[in-house]
């Protein structure tokens, strides 16, 4: 029996599903094949639609996520099965597929563990309770007289008399009604257990997605295929704000497969019945494009940033100003003022954009990786002019782009063009189309004023931002997705985008900020379009407060960490027992792990042959979730080139589900932070981006993986009186200091301060010889 | 269009095909494969990789009329039901974030231990450089590289 139709009968007997068999995509396609009749919204006040045990007393679970890569699908079955009482191996997770699990918005924002990981623990202890209620009922046994251990209830009287979560519900329905005023909030009865009970929160083990990710038996989004799909690929404007005159059609018209160019405003893609052909015709597709009158983008990140700062901005944020930052500044011993700047960086998933839609009942089916697959259901329906109930989207693994998928553009294009075919079609986005499409993370310029008093202390830190980001995408929204815009659609009031301060916990009596965004000349039908880059503001801000800060500690004659440490322990507001005292604890973590010895930079004993070695620090708050990164660098000074040679982390995301995937995790967003230090920059003219393949784009690689990654997992309050911490998110906080991190170490190696994103070898080697190193 | 037969993973297959179409749309869209994947179309990054004659070879720039000899894909890695040794040590890592250029790293580290079993750091690093990863798994990939040669890690 399918998904669907247990959600909407009762009482039915479904067919066993054994944890054990393939329950994912297969299944779920057979269940797509299969489906007629509009698609449901699972009803999140039903326990039903998180949650189905099966006769063999093995359990499914339904959850309103999607997984970026960083195995969460794992961490959910563990906080699920622990408060169920079953085994973990006994279940299976299922996300993100819009008819048949509750839409918790999939995946972003790192809140996975944090927010959506709370209803999916109180519906499994909602279940937990419900069933030994039901077993209370069977042997006339009050609930209090019952144990349960891995989906077996026993009577605790009598430990003959024994019955299974299977026996007692496999294959029916619970019919139990929960509450909450919206999904977030969902609960039923039960409460979930305190920390010291949890007993498979706090293992490790392995991700279940990665056999088949390494085997070649996972069926991604890429790889569905249906009968009568085919082939999509875009033609892009050749320059940004280009408007389409006329298209030859004859051009194309004659080579082999040709079945359609789909045009409408400024979007054009051609359709092949094979996917060769396609890309072929693409390439052969003869287009009268009018360039705009006059050029439509600043000339490069030079010139993007000379505009960003002689522009006025187009929004900004309720700056701060606590004291007196003027007067501080009129009695400081000492004044540092300096800019940063950072470029625009590109998503660049390893995979471009794709998606397979299918029309066929008249409906609309999107197979896609699509991070926020219901927002794409309500985005798709919209601009297709379908009702929601006739579109559904399955989602399935892909590449991750960390973010880029937020508003997915190929799911769009594919669903458009396969109404327009009444066919299945698959778009794929090619490599310089991605490259140069994509979503960017926005561009920054940074002005700081620091005041030191005589002893050394920071009395005062004027911070001004400015981002590049008017007109920031939306999620999957129907009129600000690429296509939208290229058919012509604006809205009236583009998005105001945002800007960052990064970090508020040091103790500096005198703060003021500005942050400001400032919009480029061309807004819409832009490939420098910003949206969502992990940790969107952070890897930027950071980048420029972490190193003001390392500045302000140079200036001062003090050990970078021990200037932090006296600025976080200065601090007595209420902040002092929780945020502090966990900065600091996470700080000192990482220091004593790396070996940190006191001293001022930089480094008095860095080397004297090519290559000179130095160590920064950098620390930052992300949401609930502290983290400081210390990174060891090795500069060559002949070639300009940074091998960052170790990286230690220091990690608090309060409770830890499964360490040995946190681990890897924050593996990953240090070394993309390494990535974005060293080498990512969208390159661009007036006319286009540049960037359009990873020569044009670079981005790190296994020649510049550190020696040796330490993590270390900083899980505690150190006050002992306070309730156990919750689990808090970390999908992108090692995404955050890490750029800062860098900067930091090749001033101790150097004396030498990089303030400008990226420290390719080029930009290295001019600083060092400018400043006769 | 003509007929083309292409060995692959010990199965003889004939496709009446362009010849001149890259290998990696014949393997994926004619022979169903999914473990090379498209990733750049350009030969720089290595999602596509398969194996032929014992070398890791980008399949999305390869026309399919110059292939000569076997073709190994990541399906056909595991021998009798039992994954090769790079595979399980690419579990017993945990190697892989999202795992789409997994295909790519596990292919060009097997060409380059068939060659060079024990290679060294720097021969590590300069035999995988090629193959990209956007979810940057290169310090695990090393290891489990390492794990397989027989070194501590």
């Amino acid at each position: 029996m399918i998904r669907r139709e247990f959600l909407k009968t009762s009482g039915m007997l479904i067919v066993g599903v054994s944890a054990g068999a393939i329950v994912g995509p297969f299944a779920v396609e057979a269940d797509a094949q299969a489906a007629r009749g509009l698609y449901p919204d699972p009803d999140f006040h039903q326990l039903d639609s998180w949650i189905v045990i099966h006769q063999d007393s093995t359990a499914t679970f339904y959850v309103g996520k999607t997984d970026c890569g960083q195995g969460t699908g794992t961490s959910f079955r563990q906080m699920m099965s622990d408060e169920l009482d079953i085994a973990y191996k006994d279940t299976t997770c299922i996300m993100g597929t819009t008819d048949i699990t509750v839409d918790q918005g999939g995946s972003g924002g790192s809140d996975a563990i944090q927010t959506d990981g709370w209803p999916m623990r109180r519906v499994a202890a909602e279940a937990r309770r419900v069933l030994l209620e039901m077993a209370s009922t069977r042997f006339g046994v009050p609930v209090a007289g019952l144990a349960v251990s891995n989906a077996i209830i026993t009577v605790k009287a009598d430990p003959s008399k024994t019955i299974t979560y299977g026996e007692l519900i496999g294959g029916k329905r619970f019919n139990v009604p929960l509450t909450g005023a919206n999904i977030d909030a969902t609960t039923g009865v039960a409460k979930v257990k305190p920390v010291q009970e949890l007993k498979i929160v706090g293992l490790s083990p392995q991700r279940y997605d990665i056999p088949a990710k390494v085997d070649g038996s996972l069926k991604w989004a890429v790889d569905v295929k249906l009968p009568g799909m085919v082939h999509a690929r875009n033609v892009k404007p050749p320059v940004a704000g280009a408007k389409l005159v006329s298209i030859d059609e004859s051009s194309v018209r004659n080579l082999p497969g040709f079945v359609r160019v789909v045009s409408k405003g400024n979007y054009v893609a051609v359709v092949c019945e094979r996917e060769e052909q396609a890309i072929a015709a693409a390439k052969q597709l003869k287009c009268n494009w009018q360039k705009p009158a006059t050029p439509q983008l600043p000339d490069g990140s030079d010139g993007l940033f000379k505009y960003m700062r002689s522009t006025t901005p187009k929004s900004s944020q309720t700056p701060i100003n606590i004291g007196n930052v003027d007067g501080a500044f009129a009695n400081a011993a000492k004044m540092i003022e300096a800019e940063y700047e950072v470029p625009f960086q590109g998503h660049n998933a390893i995979g471009p954009g794709h998606a397979l839609a299918d029309p066929s009942n008249g409906q609309m089916t999107i197979y896609s990786n699509d991070m926020k697959s219901y927002g794409m259901r309500n985005g798709v329906a919209q601009f297709l002019g379908m009702q929601r109930e006739q579109v559904r989207v399955i989602w399935m693994e892909g590449p991750q782009g960390y973010g880029r998928t937020a508003a997915d553009d190929a799911g769009f294009e594919a669903a458009y063009i396969a109404k327009e075919l009444g066919r299945p079609v698959r778009m794929q986005w090619m490599r310089d189309e991605e490259q140069a499409w994509d979503t960017k993370g926005p561009a920054f310029t940074f002005k700081i004023r620091g005041a030191l008093d005589a002893q050394g202390h920071m009395t005062a830190l004027d911070y001004a931002a400015r981002s590049a980001d008017y007109n920031h995408l939306g999620y999957n929204e129907p009129d600000t997705v690429l296509i939208a815009q290229l058919f012509g659609q604006r809205r009236d009031k583009p998005a105001a985008g945002s800007s960052a301060f990064p970090n508020d916990l040091y103790e500096i009596p005198n703060r003021r900020t500005l942050l400001e965004v400032v919009g480029l000349p061309l807004l819409w039908e832009t490939p420098l379009r910003t949206g969502n880059l992990r940790d969107p503001n952070g890897p930027q801000s950071t980048f420029a407060a972490e190193s003001f800060i390392d500045e302000m500690a140079f200036a001062a004659k003090a050990d970078p960490l021990e200037f932090r440490l006296r600025m976080l322990m200065a601090g007595t507001g209420e902040d002092s027992g929780f945020k502090r005292a966990r900065s600091i604890a996470v700080l000192k973590a990482a220091a004593e792990k790396y070996g940190w010895q006191p001293r001022p930079g930089p480094n008095p004993n860095r080397g004297s042959g090519d290559i000179l070695t130095g160590r920064g620090v950098a620390y930052a708050f992300r949401n609930q979730t502290v983290i400081a990164q210390i990174a060891e660098v090795e500069v060559n000074r002949k070639t300009g080139r940074v091998w960052v040679k170790r990286a230690v982390v220091g990690h608090d995301c309060g409770l830890v589900i499964n360490p040995e995937a946190l681990h890897r995790t924050i593996d990953g967003a240090t070394q993309h932070g390494i990535s974005r230090a060293l080498y990512e920059e969208v390159a661009f003219d007036t006319e286009k981006v540049l960037s359009r393949d990873w020569v044009t784009h670079p981005t790190l690689t296994h020649m510049d993986a550190p020696a040796r990654i330490d993590v270390v997992l900083v899980n505690g309050d150190p006050n002992p009186n306070r309730p156990d911490l919750p689990h808090y998110g970390a999908g992108e906080a090692a995404m955050k200091p890490m750029i800062a991190a860098v900067a930091n170490a090749i001033f101790d190696a150097t004396g030498v301060r990089l303030r400008r994103v990226p420290f390719r070898k080029e930009r290295v080697l001019a600083a060092l010889n400018a400043a006769k190193v | 269009m003509s007929n083309v037969t292409l060995r692959v993973n010990g199965r003889a297959h004939t496709v009446d095909i362009d010849p001149a179409t890259p290998l990696l749309y014949i393997l994926r869209n004619d022979l169903g494969l999914q473990g090379p994947r498209f990733g750049c179309g350009l030969g720089q990054c290595g999602a596509c990789t398969v194996i032929i004659n014992g070398a890791a070879v980008r399949s999305c720039i390869t026309p399919t009329s110059s292939v000569r000899g076997e073709i190994t894909t990541l399906e056909g890695l595991a021998k009798d039901g039992k994954l090769h040794p790079l595979q399980q040590a690419w579990i017993d890592e945990q190697v892989p974030q999202c795992g789409f250029c997994q295909n790519g790293q596990i292919m060009t580290a097997k060409a380059m231990l068939d060659r060079n079993p024990h290679p060294t750091d720097e021969q590590i690093r300069q035999g995988m450089s090629g193959t990209l990863c956007r979810c940057m798994t290169y310090y695990r990939i090393q290891a489990a590289i390492k794990r397989v040669a027989g070194r501590n890690v």
